[in-house]
């Protein structure tokens, strides 16, 4: 199981430990993780699962699809790592992923 | 969360956590996602905030002279503020055409969604019976399992309710490329059973058709019985004021079952922006905090790989301006007039969220620059501002 690691927007760091296939978003509403809202329940609808990416792990991850980069564009203070984390899956390799959570989802 | 201090208690008639909807109609049915990769806040999350959990549970009174509720396993519940978010319950086919028939199905609940699970599997027919956007979402995921899938709609055409006659052919033609039968224009007139189970469907175009499974995607009605047996007004949904607040001031109503004011109307509105939103107003206005309730409207569909996101209401409109967008996409901007209302956007996150800005703005990009294909989206703001027919004084 591997172990992602949240920074939440108040600075608070939350271990959490994923499924292999479950996504991040997922990962971290079940664990009770502040600063995702997740509206749309997954399908890159809503933009209000957005993360950074730490750098260390930014070209390990599959890239983004057109259709989240679109979405991203849009996301409060995007930059460099910023993903939505409903479209990451988790995998085995990503044990220590860390992704920090913006002050605001919208 | 508001850091409220007060005894929360949740009443759900459901056995499970509170879950996401909209997956049901989508991926849910066809993928191996448990039911936990739904729900919404994890069980720990009630119990760390205080929130006590009373599911599987209905409400058999509501006594609003005591200000309490009557569980139907016997409980007696005081509360000091209340908030009804029953929901809506989807429409039913008459028993008297066979919707009383065991591989009848609608698609609300996760119980519905788990049934249908085991009726979906490759080879079968099935009758889709309304084409809106459950039936459509529900038809795209049986073909994707490999099912024979036949949609009738009633209406002259699909979306009929929901939205313009180009956003209707876009989605005709993706189901029918993707090998879905649909009849428009063509309506139920009775299923043949046999050992309980529909097994024959009859049309009134007079035709006949062999069917192991039925889903019937015909709307919702606001769940508004509790209320209407205890008093409340009840119009089309539970009447509420802009706060939440039902005729009585203890009492607050949100998501799907409400008729809130919009506009200088009374609407209700069935989606996720609503349940989360409206939430948010009814809980801060439980809290004293004077809030007013003004949603932005969106939508999402999701349809083989074809997305579909919409912001804003296009009630009232009577002319569309459409773009083509990467993709295969396609935006279609709703007007009154010049007046621009809501927008479909069709594999275009651009022209989703681009819109649900402007509408959040109250920023009008006017028809003209919407239907020039040469103005791009983003420098459409600047193109409206700028004032027409003016030449430079030298």
């Amino acid at each position: 199981m591997p172990t992602i690691i949240f920074i939440e927007p108040d600075g608070t760091e939350k271990q959490v430990g994923a499924r292999v296939g479950q996504t991040v978003m997922e990962a971290a509403v079940q664990n009770g993780v502040k600063g995702i809202d997740a509206d749309c329940g997954g399908s890159c609808s809503c933009a209000t699962c957005h993360g950074y990416v730490d750098e260390a792990w930014q070209e390990k991850l599959e890239p983004a699809d057109s259709m989240e980069l679109d979405m991203l564009d849009f996301a409060y203070q995007r930059s460099e790592g910023s993903r939505l984390t409903c479209q990451i899956v988790v995998g085995e390799e990503m044990d220590g992923l860390m992704i920090r959570l913006p002050v605001s989802q919208a | 969360m508001l850091g409220c201090r007060h005894e929360i208690t949740l009443i759900g008639e459901e056995p499970d956590l509170p879950y996401h909807r909209p997956p049901l109609s989508k991926k849910y049915v066809t993928s191996l996602t448990e039911a936990e990769g739904l729900y919404l806040k994890p069980k720990q999350l009630y119990e760390s905030e205080h929130i006590e959990l009373r599911l599987g549970c209905r409400i058999k009174s509501l006594n609003r002279l005591e200000k309490s509720v009557t569980l139907d396993d016997g409980a007696t519940l005081p509360y000091d503020s209340l908030a009804l978010a029953t929901g809506a319950t989807a429409r039913r086919l008459p028993a008297s055409i066979g919707g009383d028939a065991t591989n009848v199905y609608t698609l609300r609940t996760l119980a519905d969604a788990r049934a249908l699970r085991d009726e979906f599997a490759e080879g079968r027919r099935l009758l889709v019976i309304g084409g809106g956007y459950i039936g459509l979402e529900t038809a795209a995921v049986a073909r994707s399992l490999g099912m024979q899938v036949t949609l009738i709609e009633q209406a002259e055409r699909i979306l009929k309710r929901v939205a313009s006659a180009e956003t209707a052919s876009y989605f005709r033609a993706l189901h029918l490329q993707n090998g879905v039968v649909i009849r428009e224009g063509v309506g139920l007139d009775g299923l043949e059973l046999l050992a309980g189970r529909a097994v024959r469907a009859r049309l009134d175009d007079g035709s006949q058709m062999d069917i192991d499974v039925v889903v019937a995607g015909i709307g919702v009605n606001p769940a508004t019985e509790l209320a209407e047996r205890a008093g409340l007004a009840v119009v089309n949904g539970i009447v509420v004021d802009a706060c939440g607040r039902t005729s009585d001031p203890s009492i607050y109503a949100s998501g799907d079952c409400a008729s809130f004011p919009y506009r200088g109307l009374h609407i209700r509105l069935e989606s996720i922006q609503n349940a989360v939103d409206m939430a948010d107003v009814v809980a801060r206005s439980m809290l004293g905090e004077e809030t007013r309730y003004l949603p932005t409207p969106w939508f999402w569909s999701d349809q083989y790989t074809t997305k579909l996101q919409i912001a804003g209401l296009h009630h009232g409109y009577n002319r569309v301006a459409v773009r083509e967008a990467p993709r295969a996409g396609l935006s279609v901007w709703y007007f009154d007039d010049d007046r621009f209302l809501a927008v479909d956007a069709i594999n275009d996150p651009k022209a989703f969220m681009t819109a649900k800005r402007w509408l959040m703005a109250g920023f009008n990009p006017g028809f003209d620059a919407l239907a020039d294909p040469s103005v791009e989206l983003s420098a459409i703001p600047e193109f409206v501002l700028t004032p027409k027919n003016t030449t430079q004084e030298i």
